[in-house]
């Protein structure tokens, strides 16, 4: 056989029937659902009589929507308490697993899929959200799909998908100290732009890639979204099958043996061909912080707010004058000189606890900037219960930081923690679109170390003078 | 699915690439748990900046069924809602010279049509908005064209089953189950990955 890609192997081993000139029937291992996007799709159903084809493969969260503060007390909204009574009721009347409020499994549908062992290599993974792809770094083909889609997944565990181009994005080298994950993605998206990927499956290789622990692999597959690609992914190496041992729902004993070596042949074949190729050298890579109105308008630490005139595309010009009309900044200002009210240290993109125990290294010992309201949002439940009995909260409530409960939270502002108008956020979330954090708000993405650092110093700072 | 028939809309211009879902259908309005009336939620925090004149807020293009924008458009958030809101608020297809791939999927399913034009084409759509008041386009999808009272048409692509789905107003959960048999199939070949 000819040499194949990861993506080839999982593809071709989900084909439930293939004919010429149609988009091929795809088998979904995993369907993962949420609150926000899955209610109409459940009401189709009921509306056609028709059920869930494979409750055991159906797990549904609460997260989008949930408050973060104190779970003993009521949800105020009572649109958002509507649509998570809903969720409890779909979850009963179509017997779906609901990791609900108050359970010790709830959390960021991306943080606990791989979490509990749900997410493995090998596996089609679907989730009625864009950041599906961060399942990827399991070696699995994981993408986000709408509330249709979600429907007919629920209905016949199947989807009707064209088939990807594919796209090799290599790292190698090893990254500065103070440098990580999400600098990698930030760094990537700046060059290929955010429709770089459209239309493409990213396989994320190389040596610093393979260097990256489990989470921080979930970071940069979790973006691939930002560069327009549904999906990215990291083949299943020894640390995967670590990782994934012992987890609530993966087999064990003989069969997780089995299992591994199944997972460990999800890889590249030599020679196999991509569709596209790009390379970076992870050396090169500074601290990233976003300057605009989407994640491609990001620049290093160190420089400075562009100019739009710089920009020869008369569109990414135009597109540039409104971000940082939008943003409230100058051509010219220094990135360290912009001053911040809020930080945000959460999402499905750094919520995980290799997140947290890296900004909590940069906070401990000191103060959050009195200018500045600092959150930390921990991913799920057992995230923010393994971050207590190492401390970490005491870390970051000694220094001022506020210690919530999990959920997506500020990452898109569904729940009360929003930005207020012209407040101004280093945030390590996924998105700075205009109004993502709140309406008027301003968003910098920033790795949680960048993010702690900026917290304390109430302006952005370069990570890598502070790290030990 | 209501079946896609050809159509001569009112264009309405949207300079700027990259829009993003959240700006189609901001986050207050997602806490809807059904399909109907996002329509007054379709791009509400552009609509209500007292200070700008959006363009949807012109009189002349308050009838606009076509939207032309530029490249990337769709992009971000999943959420089907950017889709619902503009086919409620009245739009039945889309000009871009690019398109998200999530946006271009969920339209397609709610028999809103994208059409993808070469940038230059997208440009000329932009300028004889500018210098004919009421420009309207005549969307053929069967001949995967779209033409002006003055002339002026561009072909477009789009796959064969997609058309198929339009033009046929198929649903596509009952296509799907008329492979019963197979998906049963795989299935028995592909025992549950999970601890029993």
């Amino acid at each position: 056989m000819a040499a194949q890609t990861l993506f080839d192997k999982i593809w071709q081993g989900h084909i439930v029937h293939e004919a010429p000139g149609q988009p091929a029937l795809i088998y979904i291992d995993l369907h993962l659902v949420h609150e926000v996007t899955s209610p109409q799709a459940f009401e189709g159903l009921a509306k056609a009589g028709r059920k869930v084809r494979r409750p055991d493969r159906t797990f549904a969260t609460q997260d989008h929507n949930v408050p973060t503060t104190d779970r003993s007390q009521p949800i105020t909204d009572p649109e958002s308490k509507a649509q998570i009574d809903m969720m409890r009721k779909n979850c009963r009347e179509f017997g779906v697993k609901l990791f609900d409020l108050g359970d010790r499994e709830q959390g960021i549908v991306h943080v606990i899929g791989p979490e509990l062992g749900l997410s493995q290599p090998g596996m089609t993974i679907v989730c009625g959200d864009s950041h599906t792809a961060t399942h990827g770094a399991m070696g699995a083909l994981a993408f986000g799909i709408g509330t249709s889609e979600v429907e007919h997944v629920l209905a016949t565990q199947c989807l009707w998908q064209a088939r990807p181009r594919t796209m090799e994005v290599r790292v190698d080298g090893q990254l500065g100290l103070g440098v990580g994950a999400k600098d990698i993605i930030l760094g990537i998206i700046g060059k290929i732009t955010t429709d770089g990927g459209t239309g493409h499956v990213i396989e994320y290789r190389g040596s610093t890639i393979e260097a990256l622990s489990m989470e921080e692999r979930m970071t940069v597959c979790n973006m691939s979204i930002e560069g327009g690609a549904r999906a990215g992914m990291v083949a299943p190496d020894q640390k995967t099958v670590d990782y994934l041992r012992g987890r609530r729902y993966v087999p064990a004993g003989r069969e997780f043996d089995q299992a591994a070596a199944r997972w460990l042949e999800f890889r590249t074949d030599a020679g196999a061909q991509f569709d596209r190729s790009i390379s970076f050298d992870a050396a090169a890579f500074a601290p990233q912080v976003t300057w605009g109105t989407n994640p491609g308008m990001v620049t290093e630490v160190t420089a400075k707010v562009p100019d739009p005139a710089s920009f020869p595309d008369p569109n990414q010009r135009r597109a540039a004058e409104l971000a940082l009309d939008y943003m409230g900044l100058r051509p010219g200002t220094r990135i360290e000189d912009i001053a911040l009210d809020r930080v945000f240290i959460g999402s499905c993109t750094n919520a995980r606890i290799t997140d947290l125990k890296a900004a909590a290294e940069i906070v401990k010992g000191r103060k959050v900037a009195s200018t500045v309201r600092a959150f930390v949002v921990p991913g799920s439940q057992q995230v923010k219960a393994e971050a207590e009995s190492l401390g970490l909260d005491r870390i970051f409530t000694a220094a001022g930081f506020e210690w919530r409960e999990s959920g997506c939270s500020m990452c898109l502002g569904m729940n009360p923690d929003i930005l207020q108008p012209g407040e101004r956020c280093a945030s390590t979330s996924n998105r700075n679109f205009e109004g993502r954090q709140g309406k008027g708000g301003r968003t910098h993405l920033v790795s949680p170390v960048m993010a702690a650092a900026a917290a304390v110093a109430g302006h952005f700072v370069d990570v890598r003078e502070w790290a030990r | 699915m209501e079946k896609f028939k050809n159509f001569t809309g009112i264009v309405a211009p949207l300079d700027r690439p990259n829009v993003d879902t959240d700006q189609i259908i901001p986050k207050q309005f997602l806490k809807s748990v059904v399909r109907s009336g996002l329509g007054a939620g379709l791009f509400y925090d552009w609509r209500n900046q007292p200070d700008s004149q959006f363009v949807l807020q012109e009189p002349r293009f308050k009838q606009a069924n076509i939207l032309v924008a530029r490249a990337n458009f769709g992009c971000g958030s999943s959420r089907e809602h950017a889709v619902w809101a503009l086919a409620d608020y009245g739009f039945r297809a889309v000009i871009a010279p690019s398109f998200a791939d999530i946006f271009r999927n969920n339209c397609l399913k709610n028999g809103v049509l994208t059409i993808i034009l070469k940038p230059a084409e997208v440009d000329a759509i932009f300028a004889a908005i500018k210098s004919h008041q009421d420009y309207a386009l005549t969307i053929d999808l069967a001949g995967q064209s779209v033409s002006d009272a003055f002339g002026w048409s561009a072909q477009f692509a789009i796959d064969e089953f997609p058309k198929r789905c339009l033009l046929e107003g198929l649903d596509d959960i009952a296509l799907t189950l008329a492979h019963s048999d197979a998906i049963g199939a795989y299935e028995a070949a592909h025992p549950s990955p999970y601890r029993a």
